[in-house]
């Protein structure tokens, strides 16, 4: 046995696991035991094999020194553009725990459910009001999942008017999801090229316009962080030749308050709950991807729906031409509870404040970083900013580089690699979370790497020096996948 | 407004320095870009902010209003479990290292939620007796659509056929993801004692290629199924045999479907330790054969080393997700239900390998308690005779939303009337018996069943 | 760093999908080129198809994966495939380190001969990639 050592890394729990060791103790059985031989043994197995055999006091301790090994937005700033990593209020947490809420069973009749519904309820109509759509639905459990809940909506409605169509126009500075759910939905996908803004190309796009295109998806504020200025002509030219529009709503903080999809002529858009409305991450979800839409697409949303009938709240599940569900019961409603203590919190102003200060953050960090790095386009930003690395061309440091240096500062990484129409790609997304002395220490770590890649650029190149582990083979990883735990006596 | 709000840090005075250093004179001008028809002309109509004490006592009033029976008398199943989550895994997820984090792109500062999936991963295999798994889908529904989906991928049968006995909800998420895809599902049916008939899904095979055969086990009714005889006629059509599992604390009793020939295990993971919350978030969780490996939706964190030879985690094989492959891609799904899935490896960790086996017999134990005694019931009877798990349907001699009305009143939710999925089905109930319904609940269930005609 | 620097063997054939064609009598071998083992990056899992199918000149008939992408292969010709190389499952990184060697990825029997003369010859294919990259 090998003496300790604070560095030491965290052994599996199947590696911990000592045969005859308990985490829990039940009551004891109350009624009788049935015969063990009432039930078929084809049917049974004695024991989970392999599975582990731990105290509680091991689990705690397990988990807590894993979470140490983690960077989290309450230690410090996590600038990854699109994804608004905004501070997640306690209040909230403590809110979505009421038993009320978190003891509710999803198949209790509705008249013992009343709270819940009501809550449904009432976020659907504030996100009407936030966002000027005529109605929400808060099925989808996830962005992705809102998109592909929308584009099936576009399909039935197209259908419905004799065709379905058979191509959804996405721009190449889209998130990945937007083809992908496209391309679940049945459609083909087109891409669309932008402009010398970064925008979608209004002529391309008449162009392109015809009766075969069911939809264009397109992000505002755009990847990039630059409001699309001419979507109303947009939806003008889309509609004129019987297609719709959809926005893919990420990036909404940037402009809550301020205006609303609904008066852009965007006939459905997504937003998420996990960005937006504060929800944590989770270290990958759970979040809620709501899809509003307008009164021409009502007829498809997915059931069943929350209505207020007199004073009591109800679920209908009758929608002859709904698409069905996108997942069972109604949605991530956890996530509601959050999003909905979060609107309550804020309230108009506070909504205001926090897109005004979304956006002045990120023109602050814009201003103090242009002169270091390269702005590939000169726009102005709205919520986040892209830089690439061509600055730092002839060191030979890259922004994988950048990224994995910052992390020694003390920071996560901002989105790297993407958008896709900028190479080198830095998408930096502060938030409203952050403190003028916070964004002010990033902008010193940023320079500072800059100067690293020209007097040190090794340094750089093999960053980072300080974290738990340091970089990864993921080309060893990708070759020969061991994705699971297997005991040593077994074969591989 | 010349303070920040407690969520937004810079105050009047901070804005103004901030400004000043951009060379811009107000925030309005940042919004130049904003087209002047589409700029709001006043604030959004909603209630104004509330404090923090305002905003607990407001919904701690709404949690109220729900006027729930007690846990101890309901005796709801249908896709959701209510089972004691120990205190170590609301603990442990309320680490702000877990729940406030980002996906584990960057893993040099994410080894904590790495390694912790790839228990979980591993976890999952080790139930359903299968080779590989990944970090999470939405929910039991959505999982077996994925699944479907990769059915088709990988075996091009242009039909999947499906027991009537699965979830009506599952059954509805996979009509509608393949509603667009030209991929018809046929349905086969079940035999007198409530479980799926092998031979008619042999008959519904028999009509034309198909990608894949779906039961749910133990299924919607609470039946088990014969796993084996479902495997032997997939294999005979070239099929692939899809489970799905929506109470996996099932699998501490019953076989990992793996073992008796499914290619593929999905399932609802939520009663490991996650809150029932009125429906979500959940937990989708699906485990395959390692042929499938390059087909897996979602995300998947694979072992690997550092520079420095200290072994790590990363998410690998990316280049099956949407952010690569775009519309190739074996998915579009991007936030799962990371923190959920965390919940469940911690409730396996502690529960483990002895706990697990001990709740599901507890379950099964007072579940087959329930069902004698209401079979003896007044008027009542049991319409399957297929063994059960924790959950069973009883015929009652009046209609079963009547009954669930006036127990109601009498502080009790006996179970779920069929008639809510099954047009016909009046006067049949689904209940579900979980460790935490105590005796004296479930003598009362029985005794209110008995008088109710 | 110009892109037309890298090897380009002078007796090869090459497609505007960066596929490299050596013919000998009437079987062609098919590689991709040193641009394109470059731009994948570490190659991680090669998808081939097997010996017996038909390859159109211009389809799609399998794909090269790295790390951060997937790119797929297209046939130079026309013709059934003889044979692939099975050394390429246990180290796919042959393909980086050997791409017009070792690292072949299969070979086929040619339907058409005249197919040939839509691919280009080595200067061209220098001159294509030189364009791509601006």
């Amino acid at each position: 046995m090998q003496p300790r050592s604070l560095r030491d890394p965290e052994r599996l729990l199947f590696e911990l696991s000592r045969p005859g060791r308990r985490g829990v103790a039940l009551p004891p059985l109350d009624v009788p035991a049935p015969d063990r031989a009432a039930l078929d043994p084809r049917y049974t197995r004695d024991e989970v094999e392999g599975f582990p055999e731990l105290s509680e006091t091991e689990v705690v301790r397990h988990y807590t020194r894993l979470s140490r090994l983690n960077y989290a937005i309450d230690l410090g700033l996590y600038p990854l553009g699109s994804c608004t990593m905004k501070y997640n209020p306690k209040i909230h947490e403590k809110v979505a725990r009421l038993p009320g809420f978190a003891g509710a069973h999803p198949q209790l009749p509705a008249g013992a459910a009343q709270g819940c519904l009501r809550l449904m309820h009432d976020l659907e109509r504030a996100l009407c009001s936030i966002c000027g759509m005529d109605r929400f639905t808060l099925q989808p459990a996830a962005g992705a999942h809102g998109e592909l809940a929308g584009i099936m909506m576009v399909r039935a409605y197209h259908r419905e008017r004799g065709n379905p169509r058979q191509v959804v126009l996405i721009p190449d500075s889209a998130h990945g999801t937007n083809p992908a759910s496209a391309h679940i939905a049945g459609y083909r996908v087109e891409q669309l090229p932008s402009n010398e803004r970064g925008c979608v190309d209004l002529g391309a796009l008449r162009r392109r316009m015809s009766e075969d295109i069911a939809l264009l998806m397109l992000t505002n504020p755009n990847t990039l962080g630059v409001f699309e200025g001419e979507i109303q002509e947009i939806a003008s030219v889309i509609h004129a030749r019987g297609g719709l529009l959809y926005m893919d709503g990420a990036n909404l903080n940037a402009f809550v308050g301020r205006a609303r999809p609904g008066d852009m002529g965007v006939d459905l858009h997504h937003l998420n709950l996990h960005k937006t409305f504060s929800t944590p991450h989770g270290g990958g979800g759970p979040g809620a991807g709501p899809v509003g839409v307008m009164r021409s697409l009502e007829p498809y949303l997915p059931v069943p729906t929350v209505e207020k009938e007199g004073e009591v709240y109800v679920l209908r599940h009758e929608r002859p031409k709904s698409i069905g569900k996108v997942r069972s019961f109604f949605g991530n409603f956890g996530m509601f509870v959050r999003a909905y203590a979060y609107i309550l919190a804020l309230g108009p102003d506070g909504l205001r404040r926090m897109s005004e200060t979304a956006v002045l953050n990120a023109n602050y960090l814009r201003r103090k970083l242009e002169s270091t790095y390269h702005l590939p386009y000169d726009a102005p930003s709205l919520h986040e900013v892209v830089f690439s690395d061509r600055h730092l061309e002839d060191t030979g440091v890259h922004t994988l580089d950048i990224a994995k240096r910052l992390m020694d500062y003390g920071f996560h990484p901002p989105t790297i690699y993407f958008p896709l129409i900028v190479k080198g790609a830095m998408m930096i997304e502060p938030t409203e979370s952050e403190s003028r002395e916070e964004l002010d220490a990033f902008i010193l770590a940023m320079r500072r790497i800059a100067e690293e890649a020209r007097e040190d650029p090794d340094l750089v190149r093999t960053a980072p020096h300080t974290t738990p582990v340091r970089r990864l083979d993921e080309v060893g990883a990708a070759r020969n996948p061991v994705i699971r735990w297997t005991s040593p006596q077994k074969p591989r | 407004m010349g303070d920040g709000h407690r969520y937004i840090p810079a105050s009047d005075a901070d804005r103004d320095a901030m400004l000043r250093e951009i060379g811009v004179a107000r925030i309005d001008d940042l919004f130049a870009s904003i087209p002047a028809p589409l700029r709001l002309k006043g604030p959004l109509s909603l209630s104004p902010a509330m404090s923090e004490q305002e905003l607990w006592a407001e919904m701690s009033r709404r949690a109220r209003d729900d006027r729930q029976p007690d846990p101890g008398a309901q005796f709801l199943g249908g896709g959701a479990y209510r089972h004691y989550s120990p205190a170590v895994v609301d603990h442990l997820v309320s680490r702000t290292e877990f729940y406030s984090s980002y996906t584990p792109y960057q893993p040099e500062v994410s080894q904590g939620t790495l390694q912790a999936i790839f228990e979980y991963q591993t976890l999952i295999c080790q139930l359903t007796e299968l080779e590989i798994s990944n970090a999470s889908l939405y929910d039991g529904a959505s999982a077996l659509a994925e699944a479907v989906l990769m059915a088709e991928r990988t075996t091009h049968g242009g039909r999947v056929v499906v027991s009537d006995r699965v979830h009506p909800e599952y059954l509805e998420v996979c009509r509608t993801y393949l509603a667009n895809l030209d991929l018809p599902i046929t349905t086969f049916g079940h035999r007198d004692d409530g479980s799926s008939d092998p031979e008619a899904a042999r008959r519904a095979l028999r009509e034309g290629k198909a990608s894949a055969v779906v039961v749910q086990q133990p299924n919607f009714f609470g039946c088990l199924e014969e796993i084996e005889a479902f495997a032997a006629a997939a294999r005979e059509a070239k099929a692939q045999l899809i489970v799905a599992v929506a109470e996996p604390i099932s699998l501490g009793l019953l076989k990992g479907p793996g073992r008796q020939g499914a290619d593929v295990v999905v399932g609802e993971g939520h009663s490991f330790g996650v809150p029932l919350s009125y429906g979500g978030p959940y937990l989708g969780f699906i485990a395959a054969r390692q042929s499938f490996l390059r087909n897996m939706p979602g995300r998947i964190v694979g072992e690997t080393r550092d520079v420095d030879g200290r072994r790590g985690y990363v998410l690998t094989l990316s280049t099956r997700e949407q952010h690569i492959r775009r519309e190739k891609a074996t998915s579009n799904i991007c936030t799962n239900e990371g923190l959920c899935a965390l919940m469940a490896s911690i409730f396996l960790a502690v529960v483990g390998k002895n706990g697990l086996r001990d709740l599901a017999a507890h379950n099964h134990a007072k579940s087959a308690y329930a069902r004698n005694r209401i079979a003896a019931a007044k008027g009542c009877s049991l319409p399957y005779t297929a063994p059960t798990f924790n959950e069973f349907t009883v015929r009652l001699p009046v209609p079963a939303d009547k009954a669930v009305r006036t127990l109601l009143d009498r502080g009790m939710v006996p179970g779920i009337p069929l008639s809510r999925y099954f047009p016909g089905m009046d006067r049949d109930l689904l209940v579900c018996v979980t460790e935490t319904n105590p005796r004296a609940e479930i003598d009362r269930l029985a005794d209110e069943l008995g008088r109710l005609d | 760093m110009s892109k037309g620097n890298g090897i380009y063997p002078e007796d090869l054939k090459y497609t505007k999908e960066h596929e490299w064609l050596a013919v000998n009598g009437g079987v062609g071998t098919v590689g991709i080129t040193h641009y394109a083992q470059s731009e994948l990056g570490d190659i991680v899992y090669v998808e081939l198809p097997a010996a017996g199918s038909p390859v159109v000149a211009g389809e799609e008939f399998g794909t090269v994966e790295s790390v951060k992408a997937v790119s797929e292969i297209f046939a130079p010709v026309s013709g059934e495939v003889l044979g692939v190389n099975t050394a390429l499952a246990t180290s796919p990184e042959t393909i980086n380190k050997d791409p017009y060697g070792d690292g072949w990825l299969l070979k086929l029997k040619l339907a058409d001969s005249k197919e040939l003369d839509a691919l280009m010859t080595a200067a061209e294919y220098r001159k294509y990639i030189e364009e791509e990259a601006n």
